[in-house]
């Protein structure tokens, strides 16, 4: 087939047809581009890591066989009643709103099914969440869009979101597209108008402020449940100490991978860090603080762009105590399948490509508040889904460390990994495969 | 309440707490015990923060001194009088109930607060009533700068002068104020007062214990024109 290349013409590396493409809209319509996902650019991540399994001087453990715990407790430091956790991988907050009443039910579902958590978002705790969710989290957001007292009392912990990691330092904008009735009511707004989403949060700023707003929240709860503060990674050893100074019991970190709604595009590429380059320095601080991996210490949730059982063993063994998913959760409800490919289409959009989240037109029933839309995800089938995914997740991510010949998945350490690249490996605090070499690390020798 | 016995005095209609003596955590705890009902006092404040925060009961608490932050927070039925000047976030997301400073309050009074009553009879601070979301304000004397930003849903009610960038973001809340106005934020305008609305700020300066000339007060609201973002509105943004 003739195409460009055979005719010995060069696209430009610069003004690639992407570039082209965002200038042409941009210059069409005065408008910068706005989408759901995360950053889909290439940056270092978990691939770039490798596991040493065990061999001469490790022994590994039976698979199948022998024991390989997966639970985790989060937030014992304070909390009366602290999260017991089957699987160390939990929900990340996604709003309804956002996302359709279907899919809320299905992520609840999905969680509750395997023993572990799921998340409210902007916008406020629905009953059917709360209903389906053994364990939930609710966040406590700028905007405080139906935050009320009752529903801080029925969650199962708390959140305290400063940030995330698609858009560390914005706040969020949900389109008049999605604004129904019931997300309006909920949100004390207009219906069909756009919402902005506050970045900063109204009655408190810094670190000493967050203290005492954390000291309200307990007092509010009569000191039941655990308090997490969430973080966009951009400067983690700096934020995970001041959080932890201000008394968060666990902290979540959300590296720029981090899904969204609908933010710029502009900022989903362009703020924040990856996820690789955060931990090291979380866990450092946490270290620091004498916190990390003790029954009262701080726990860390690690999130942005985990997909498999890999990625999930590489977070635990660089010091995360379990991680949050979010756009890998949706795509097990059905986001992206090849199975909307017609109806993809008709909207200007493709399996696999699709991201206008903020559009409301997701034909998958996951990213919408069309109530025929929404009828395209079972909820019931879609936390079936999601429950397979997390246990595969899980299973996985107990293989691995098996193979390092850990009883437990928070038993993995830095030590069992190796890096494939000097990017990676100077992010992750690991060294370069087949070398001693951590970039900027002193050489301790074998 | 039996762990406070020794440092508390009932008579037939008031529990008095002693901050002085009793942990916070106590007093918040007795205050939400189930059922409860009567009158308490709270003295020995000493601007203590979180005093009386996620009361959910139809009584009425008295503060007797000056509050930190977050006084009331979160209140749900109580009447809560704070004797003194509040910090910050005084009744913050209230949902219904009614507080009443009778000094000052700092910034983000009522901050998201979704119903009742929150009457500062001092001046208050910066972003009073920020993000409010139907809860109504009432400030005896001046307001700070970027008052009722982002303000949802409610009324607010300024005896005094608000500062700069009032009413900035504003959405669905309407704002009277009597006397000056530095500036009005992004989509903030003046509007008409008529005869439902000098109604309504009649009932509101009555239920806060004054009786100003509706008429003497501007009414302030959303010109709606940002609802919906585009790029035309670039220089608002």
């Amino acid at each position: 087939m003739s195409t460009p290349h055979s005719w010995a013409l060069r696209e430009s590396a610069t003004f690639d047809r992407a570039a082209i493409a965002a200038i042409d809209n941009a210059a069409e319509t005065g408008l910068y581009d706005i989408r759901g996902w995360g950053a889909k650019r290439a940056v270092p991540h978990f691939d770039d890591l490798l596991f040493l399994g065990a061999s001469m001087s490790r022994y590994p453990l039976e698979g199948y066989r022998e024991k390989c715990g997966t639970d985790v407790v989060l937030g014992a430091r304070n909390a009366k009643y602290p999260l017991h956790l089957d699987i160390p991988v939990t929900i990340a907050g996604m709003s309804f709103g956002a996302l359709s009443g279907h899919a809320k039910d299905a992520l609840g579902r999905g969680a509750s099914e395997v023993g572990t958590s799921t998340t409210t978002g902007d916008g406020g705790m629905t009953p059917e969440e709360r209903g389906q969710s053994k364990h939930l989290v609710y966040q406590y957001l700028p905007s405080r869009y139906g935050m009320n007292p009752d529903d801080l009392r029925k969650a199962d912990a708390i959140e305290i979101v400063l940030g995330q990691g698609a858009k560390p330092g914005g706040g969020g904008m949900l389109l008049g597209q999605k604004i129904s009735d019931r997300v309006a009511g909920m949100r004390t707004l207009p219906a069909g108008i756009d919402q902005r989403s506050a970045c900063r949060h109204p009655d408190w700023t810094g670190p000493d402020d967050l203290t005492i707003k954390i000291n309200e929240i307990r007092e509010i709860t009569d000191w039941e449940k655990p308090i997490y503060v969430k973080v966009g990674a951009s400067r983690p050893y700096y934020d995970v100490k001041l959080a932890v100074h201000s008394g968060a019991d666990v902290v979540v970190l959300d590296g720029m991978q981090g899904g969204t709604a609908a933010t710029q595009e502009v900022f989903i590429e362009h703020v924040g860090i990856p996820t690789l380059a955060a931990i090291a320095p979380a866990v450092r601080a946490l270290q620091e603080l004498g916190v990390h991996r003790r029954p009262d210490g701080v726990q860390l949730i690690v999130s942005g762009g985990i997909r498999t059982g890999a990625d999930v063993a590489k977070a635990l063994a660089l010091g995360a105590d379990a991680v949050a998913i979010g756009t890998a959760a949706l795509i097990a409800l059905g986001d992206n399948s090849p199975k909307f490919e017609a109806e993809y289409a008709k909207i200007g959009s493709a399996a696999g490509f699709f991201d206008d989240f903020q559009d409301g037109r997701d034909p998958a029933g996951i990213n919408t508040q069309d109530p025929e839309l929404e009828k395209n995800l079972d909820p019931v089938e879609g936390g079936r889904r999601l429950a397979n995914y997390l246990r595969v997740l899980t299973l996985e991510a107990q293989t691995i460390a098996r193979a390092c010949g850990k009883a437990h998945v928070t038993h993995l350490e830095p030590e069992d990994l190796v890096a494939l690249t000097v990017e990676s490996a100077a992010m992750a605090r690991v060294p370069l495969a087949g070398t001693e070499w951590i970039p900027g690390a002193p050489v301790t020798g074998y | 309440m039996d762990t406070l016995s020794t440092t508390t005095s009932s008579s037939s209609t008031v529990t008095t707490f002693d901050l002085a003596q009793v942990p916070l955590r106590e007093v918040n705890s007795a205050l939400h015990a189930p059922g409860l009902s009567g009158e308490f006092l709270i003295t020995g404040p000493a601007g203590a923060h979180n005093v009386a925060v996620g009361v959910n009961a139809p009584v009425k608490i008295t503060v007797s001194g000056h509050v930190g932050y977050y006084a009331a927070g979160m209140n749900q039925q109580a009447e809560i009088l704070v004797e003194g000047n509040a910090g910050t976030g005084v009744a913050e997301n209230m949902m219904s109930g009614t507080v009443v400073v009778t000094g000052n309050a700092s910034q983000s009074a009522a901050a998201t607060a979704h119903g009742g009553l929150l009457v500062v009879h001092g001046d208050a601070s910066a972003r009073c009533g920020i993000s409010l979301k139907g809860a109504d304000v009432v400030v005896g004397g001046n307001v700070g700068h970027n008052s009722a930003f982002m303000a949802q849903a409610g009324r607010m009610v300024v005896r005094g002068n608000a500062g700069h960038g009032l009413g900035d973001s504003l959405y669905e809340a309407r704002l009277y104020v009597r006397g000056e106005v530095a500036s009005l934020g992004a989509d903030c305008v003046a509007k008409e007062m008529r005869p439902e609305h000098l109604e309504e700020l009649a009932g509101l300066l009555k239920a806060a214990g004054y009786d100003d000339d509706p008429a003497s007060y501007t009414r302030y609201g959303s010109a709606r024109s940002l609802y919906h973002f585009h790029s035309d509105n670039v220089s608002a943004y």
